[in-house]
């Protein structure tokens, strides 16, 4: 098989595609399901902090914008674990194994939402931070994943929009709505930061050389800085890192190490709500067990 | 186009093609589970119709879809005479345009 | 329309209420309905009613100099018109959640059909925009119905909503729905007590808006 697997990591490096039915090395198979079940995950977990805000926005039109962003997720979520299942896993044990913790999903998806602020910020910075890695991921090797991301980058141009508006309303607002938004960019900051994952060297990274990612977790990260940092300040907000800076002669942002002790907690299921919220989603799928059932009955 | 339904506990897989502008041609949009019709339709167009940006859908069980990769069979004689390269006009013409002429004359 | 009908804005806020409840409390599945393409599809309904209510408010906001918004999330609880129906909270029961789109969906049906024949231009042509939409919302609700058709639990459910589902609809038009259900009319829960969790789901929904009153969102 040695010989198999050089010459599909050669096609794989040359700029080649993977289809579904392709033949692929195990490794590249159990990366990519590990990989997009991550993703899937993460997008079905990040409804839950942002549904309650639905129920509680405070004008019309923000309830119907949040309603459609959060419903894009969930459907964003329903296209990668297809992805998923035609790589061999089925999506209920996806969704099994996700509930009984034994699956990884972002590190922001296991933080609280406190107030409006946190639905502006999030919809702003963490969808941000989230869109520069799916962008990078179009070029993906295996390509009905990329073909979905198409989709999903297409699908997420208003969520940003949506996060800067309802910011923006705030921070021209009263003095209580502009320290609301502060307060959300101070909590927020860290996990944001986090994010991109460690500063693993593009060469060192196994998921670059089966060109599953293509783009380096700093370059992300950096990516991210030099977008959002500026946006930031320019509304006369702060970023709690004293060390943030931009060297101007290399281009690169400098800032405080991020907690790498937390995120693999975090991520691991032991965040501030990851428990709670697998909880809620584990009594819901129980509930709804009997629905699956009937659906799968022969058609009448 | 990967797993097939005995694979899995799941209903049935339909792929959605959509048009996206009237006179254009079907592209594959993506795929989704539903457990008939009603519901396959129903879910295609939340999918690929609720922002409006498909004219129209087909949607059709994954089973019907017979796949074919490599499609071509004949590929090791060359059949330059079906393509448009295969035809080199310019000498030929040089020649008939001159004989015209001189008779012409 | 009869003599006894009430006034054409009450008419229109009754409404209203009960499509921004029922959005709200369909909003109540999103993440968690039993199938990801079914979240899907009951949000856009939820997003359809909200956006309904918006459109109702709008027009009886322009005759009372107020905005929608401020109907929407700034009266007391007990100023509110919405239906017992709408308020109940039936997440995480899938059957009783069908149970009320259905039976509610056909309501509607009667009430907006009656809307299309207002005198007032401007409510007619909003009832025949908002009969497009919910031509979706009536097949998503029946398609589900047949599905269930046989469950216990969904027969249970239709039985324990009807009567609320007939306080929906004018008196005169009760005959009408029972038979577009095929039931048979019998007493109806009258529009007027609001359900013991009005209270909290009024407070939740209201929460942020009241938070830093007057301000912008």
């Amino acid at each position: 098989m040695a010989g198999r697997e050089a010459e599909f990591k050669r096609h794989i490096q040359e700029g080649g595609q993977v289809e579904a039915g392709d033949w692929m090395p195990d490794e590249y198979r159990a990366k990519l399901v590990k990989f997009i079940e991550m993703h899937g995950n993460s997008e079905l977990m990040g409804v839950l902090p942002e549904r309650e805000w639905i129920l509680r926005a405070p004008t019309l039109q923000r309830k119907l914008a949040l309603t459609a962003k959060v419903q894009d997720e969930v459907g964003h979520a329903q296209l990668i674990y297809r992805v998923v299942e035609d790589l061999g896993k089925p999506r209920e044990q996806s969704l099994e194994d996700l509930i009984a913790g034994r699956a990884k999903f972002h590190n922001v998806f296991h933080y609280p939402t406190k107030t409006w602020g946190d639905v502006g910020v999030i919809a702003w910075l963490v969808d941000a931070a989230a869109i520069i890695s799916q962008k990078a991921l179009l070029k993906c090797s295996y390509a009905p994943y990329a073909r979905i991301m198409k989709k999903i980058c297409w699908e997420e141009s208003f969520h940003i929009l949506h996060g800067r508006d309802t910011v923006l309303a705030m921070v021209n607002g009263t003095d209580e709505q502009r320290g609301l938004v502060q307060e959300a960019v101070d909590r927020w900051w860290g996990p944001l930061m986090a994010f991109h994952g460690t500063q693993i060297p593009a060469d060192e990274d196994p998921m670059i050389e089966w060109r599953i990612k293509s783009q380096a977790n700093e370059e992300a990260r950096q990516q991210f800085l030099d977008g959002y940092v500026p946006q930031i300040w320019e509304l006369g907000l702060t970023v709690p890192d004293p060390e943030l800076r931009k060297d101007e002669e290399t281009g690169r942002w400098h800032y405080s190490e991020p907690d790498w002790r937390e995120l693999k907690q975090v991520v691991t299921g032991h965040g501030p709500k990851s428990a709670e919220r697998l909880e809620f989603r584990r009594a819901s799928r129980e509930e709804t067990e009997w629905v699956r059932d009937v659906m799968l009955a022969e058609a009448a | 186009m990967g797993s097939r339904r005995d694979a899995r506990r799941g209903g049935v897989i339909w792929e959605v093609f959509r048009q996206e502008r009237p006179g254009a041609a079907f592209q594959h949009g993506g795929s989704l589970e539903a457990p008939d019709r009603a519901f396959a339709e129903a879910y295609a167009r939340e999918f690929y119709g609720r922002r409006n940006e498909s004219v129209a859908l087909w949607v059709v069980p994954r089973e019907a879809i017979l796949e074919v990769d490599e499609p071509y069979v004949a590929d090791v004689f060359d059949r330059d005479y079906r393509r448009v390269d295969g035809y080199s006009l310019k000498t030929k013409l040089k020649e008939a345009r001159e004989r015209a002429r001189t008779t012409a004359r | 329309m009869s003599a006894h009908a009430p006034p054409l804005a009450e008419t229109l806020l009754a409404i209203a209420d009960d499509e921004l409840v029922l959005g709200w409390r369909d909003s109540e599945w999103t993440g968690i309905a039993p199938l990801l393409e079914e979240d899907v599809a009951l949000s856009s309904i939820a997003q359809g009613e909200v956006g309904h209510a918006r459109a109702l408010y709008e027009l009886v906001a322009r005759e009372r100099e107020t905005t929608a918004d401020e109907l929407a999330f700034e009266r007391r609880p007990e100023e509110y018109v919405s239906s017992p129906l709408v308020e109940f909270r039936l997440v995480p029961d899938w059957a009783r959640t069908i149970a009320r789109r259905y039976l509610y969906e056909t309501a509607d049906a009667i009430r907006i059909e009656t809307l299309k024949g207002s005198d007032d231009a401007d409510v007619a042509g909003l009832a025949a925009k908002i009969e497009r939409e919910e031509a979706y919302h009536r097949l998503h609700a029946e398609m589900w119905a047949e599905r269930l058709r046989d469950e216990p639990r969904f027969a249970a459910a239709l039985e324990e909503l009807w009567p609320y589902v007939l306080g929906l609809v004018e008196p005169g038009d009760r005959g009408e729905l029972a038979h577009r259900i095929g039931r048979e009319p019998q007493y109806a829960v009258e529009r007027g007590a609001h359900d013991d969790g009005w209270p909290a789901l009024w407070d939740e929904m209201t929460s942020v808006r009241r938070s830093i009153p007057g301000a912008t969102w």
